[in-house]
């Protein structure tokens, strides 16, 4: 937090070394800085506000009661939904998962939920629909649920054939 | 104000009113964790804007098209996807990076390589993620996930 404020502290003086130097670059600078800033006021806030509303209402356990208990394509689907969910960084996402899989969830499920909360976040879509428009997000996210579907099979029966292959031995 | 915009605060707006009305304790709660976020979130915020304007007022078109656009072709993803796995950019504020690259001459699979690896990969969250769910899962889990991203990236640069 305080590294993240000094850190802006150094760019905002290299900044001002750079438009000092190169002061017919001033006008370009602020006016995309402007741009930029007022995109991200109109847009921020409400983001932070339903980020703040699930974080309450939606629990962790809600989350892992819905999750442990289903399979087969619901449980994938749910996966995706209960991922997306604005709730919170990826690392509260993996002590979920791990205790989920001991709970005997099945892996494929588990990787796609971790996948899900980690880039097919909610409020991630609204802001990139807001910078890259409708066309772009739209065509990311449905290429990103299929591939980490496949991605998550994929994983399951990796593991699988080599825990079974360990067995063996 | 755009459409998305509007549409994103009426959403806000509205989820909040039904909070209030259903338990007003827990909106307050809400609105809290909202503000720390927020603030939380706010050097970042300028940092990234600043860098967009940075290099958008510095850096000719060209340059960065010679180095994430159309004819940097393949190396060029990968570059970008690798630092996009690499850094630390809250997923909310690549956005608006990403976009101002789209403005700069960036490929589209160039930048749809870095948002997807930025957010789908966690190099800086890897030991814990090795720590909960074992070594196998994780490296897999964030491997094949830079493959998929890769994969993502040069299939949107063909349809877009």
């Amino acid at each position: 937090m305080i590294r993240d404020w000094i850190l802006l502290g150094i760019i905002l003086i290299i900044a001002i070394i750079l438009l000092t130097i190169f002061p017919d670059k001033n006008e370009a600078v602020t006016n995309t800085v402007w741009d930029y800033l007022v995109e991200m006021v109109f847009i921020l806030p409400a983001v932070m506000i339903l980020l703040g509303l699930f974080a309450v209402w939606v629990s962790n356990e809600m989350i892992m009661k819905y999750l442990g208990k289903t399979s087969g394509v619901r449980g994938i689907f749910l996966a995706i939904i209960l991922g997306a969910l604005p709730t919170g960084p990826l690392y509260i996402a993996f002590p979920m998962a791990a205790v989920l899989l001991k709970k005997g969830a099945k892996i494929s499920n588990i990787i796609v939920f971790l996948s899900a909360w980690a880039c097919i976040k909610i409020p991630q879509e609204m802001v990139e629909l807001q910078f890259l428009g409708v066309q772009f997000m739209l065509l990311r996210l449905s290429l990103t649920i299929i591939l980490v579907i496949i991605m998550a099979v994929l994983i399951e029966k990796i593991i699988e054939w080599s825990e079974g292959k360990a067995a063996t031995m | 104000m755009n459409a998305t915009a509007i549409v994103i605060n009426v959403i806000a707006v509205a989820a909040l009113l039904m909070a209030f009305i259903k338990d007003r304790k827990k909106a307050i709660k809400s609105l809290k964790i909202a503000g720390k976020s927020f603030i939380r979130m706010l050097p970042m915020v300028f940092i990234i804007i600043i860098i967009i304007g940075l290099l958008l007022g510095f850096v000719p078109p060209d340059q960065i098209s010679k180095f994430v656009g159309e004819q940097s072709g393949m190396t060029g993803v990968l570059i970008v996807g690798a630092a996009g796995a690499v850094l630390h950019i809250p997923a909310l504020l690549s956005f608006p990076l990403a976009a101002s690259l789209l403005e700069e001459g960036a490929s589209v699979s160039a930048v749809a390589a870095f948002i997807t690896t930025l957010t789908m990969i966690g190099t800086i969250t890897l030991p814990l993620e090795i720590k909960e769910l074992g070594k196998k899962m994780a490296i897999l889990r964030n491997g094949i996930s830079f493959v998929i991203a890769i994969i993502i990236a040069l299939i949107m640069g063909v349809i877009l």
